[in-house]
């Protein structure tokens, strides 16, 4: 089946068999390897991806279902120049990572709580919820809790505060019907 | 494992989903967020001959206030409850407090409440609340359209009263009076397992004076359960002045509706790590503490409310 993908702000026309995953397509197709497999239950998160702005598991997504859709993956965070992307620096910064399975997929779900919600700074329960939703192995979650929080605080400060520095801001996400 | 082979149909009205799954020449799976279909497709325990997308069909999509109900389309997502504002009155309070129990945010973004409905898993918190509420599940087939109710729709663990060929096109579930306080408790052994047992609670009080209780209780039965027994205790029965904290004194009607509810209107089957004995323990316990809950969510609304008229 032919399929439009726009993935991180390049579309791609794809021929896919409906049975296969985004995932795999992103993997496989594209060679967008930074999207991770890990228990392809829909549990690990570590497939995280950004479908029309929303945090999707992209092993529990079928390719063909994204036709005309916008996907966002872990590639797609950095700016144009290699600058990384505040939560990257945050990630670095708490030593938020180990061996680095999961920390795409948990990029990914932490990418789409801060577009979503610019509160995120001053709601501890919503950070908790958002660590929560994918399994990391190495760190114990208490860094990757803290990343979040400073990456939530920087957006938070940077739009009280405009004469300072702004952080990139992240590409405009399509609507999509 | 991946999905084995499919025919992929992408309908854009009710009427090509429902012709679609009419097609009673293969097994069709209707695919709304997929969050439980993909994944038993990724093991092979289904293995569907056509899976019907529905999710560019516009007229399934959407929730809104029809009269004292709210009708929820077969594509909201169970993202669209977490506010508790998102619906009115105590229904939305209930709702909001039960859909962040279900699995995480970016599992919430694709599921949708009727394909609860639609998959009837007895850990199913919606479909609990539904069969406590009695809420109406709305299907399309190719005789035309139908309404059952949530005391007749779940026949055991996936099993309903939905035809194959029928398609659920919403569930509605009648709103709640502003005198009505409600309370939803789950437990379960880790964030990424389902409940091993949750109580959905609803209480109308009346000068202090219990007169409409629904209790349901999720995966405390091969389906979602109404706890008739542990509600007719309650009726008539005073709020009194709470308990603080979530032990209740064993003569407390709350405690008392627990132990009926566990005796008598659950029947619960045996899981890893929770044997019946134990669910009983835990229906009884969280039923207390859920209608606890409920009626100081009552109490609450009460005080706000005269607050207001101030």
């Amino acid at each position: 089946m032919k399929i439009t993908l726009d993935v991180n702000g390049t579309r791609h026309a794809l021929d896919v068999e409906p049975r296969r995953l985004l995932a795999d397509v992103l993997r496989d197709d594209l060679r967008l390897t930074g999207t991770h497999l890990g228990c392809e239950h829909g549990i690990c998160g570590a497939c995280t991806v950004l479908m029309d702005g929303a945090a999707v598991r992209s092993c529990l997504v079928l390719a063909v279902q994204c036709d005309g859709s916008s996907v966002r993956t872990v590639e797609g965070l950095a700016g144009p120049d290699g600058e990384p992307h505040p939560l990257q620096r945050a990630f670095s910064a708490e030593r938020a990572l180990q061996c680095g399975f999961c920390t795409p997929g948990f990029l990914m779900v932490a990418a789409g709580a801060l577009e979503a919600d610019p509160g995120l700074a001053d709601d501890p329960d919503a950070v908790a919820s958002v660590v929560g939703s994918n399994i990391c192995r190495c760190t114990g979650y208490e860094p990757i809790r803290r990343a979040l929080t400073r990456a939530a605080r920087e957006q938070r400060d940077a739009t009280a505060c405009p004469a300072r520095v702004q952080p990139r801001s992240p590409e405009p996400i399509e609507e999509n019907s | 494992m991946k999905p084995a082979s499919f025919d992929y149909v992408v309908p854009r009205t009710v009427a090509e989903a429902v012709e679609a799954l009419g097609d009673t020449g293969r097994e069709a799976q209707v695919l709304a967020g997929g969050q439980s279909l993909i994944l038993e497709m990724h093991l092979q325990r289904i293995r569907p001959g056509a899976v019907v997308d529905i999710n560019r069909v516009p007229e399934l999509d959407g929730m809104r206030v029809e009269g004292d109900e709210l009708r929820v389309g077969a594509l909201v997502r169970h993202a669209a409850f977490e506010p508790a504002t998102a619906v009115p009155g105590p229904l939305g309070a209930l709702l909001s407090r039960a859909v962040v129990n279900i699995a995480h945010p970016p599992i919430r973004s694709r599921g949708t409440m009727a394909g609860s409905f639609g998959w009837a898993h007895p850990a199913s918190e919606w479909c609990a609340i539904g069969v406590a509420l009695d809420a109406t599940v709305e299907v399309t087939g190719p005789a035309g359209a139908r309404d059952l109710p949530a005391r007749d729709y779940f026949l055991g663990p996936h099993r309903t009263a939905r035809r194959p060929q029928e398609l659920i096109t919403a569930v509605r579930l009648p709103l709640l009076g502003a005198d009505t306080g409600v309370g939803f408790i789950e437990h379960r052994r880790t964030h990424f397992t389902f409940a091993q047992v949750a109580v959905a609670a609803a209480l109308t009080v009346h000068d202090g004076v219990i007169v409409d209780a629904r209790i349901g209780l999720v995966n405390a039965a091969d389906r979602p359960v109404r706890a008739h027994a542990a509600e007719r205790s309650l009726l008539g029965a005073e709020t009194g002045r709470l308990p603080a904290g979530p032990r209740l004194p064993d003569g407390h009607p709350f405690a008392l509706a627990g132990r009926i509810a566990a005796r008598e209107d659950a029947a619960p089957v045996a899981q890893p790590y929770a044997d019946v004995e134990y669910k009983r323990q835990a229906v009884a316990v969280l039923v207390g503490r859920t209608l606890l809950e409920a009626a100081a969510d009552s109490h609450a609304r009460l005080t706000a409310r005269e607050g207001h008229h101030r």
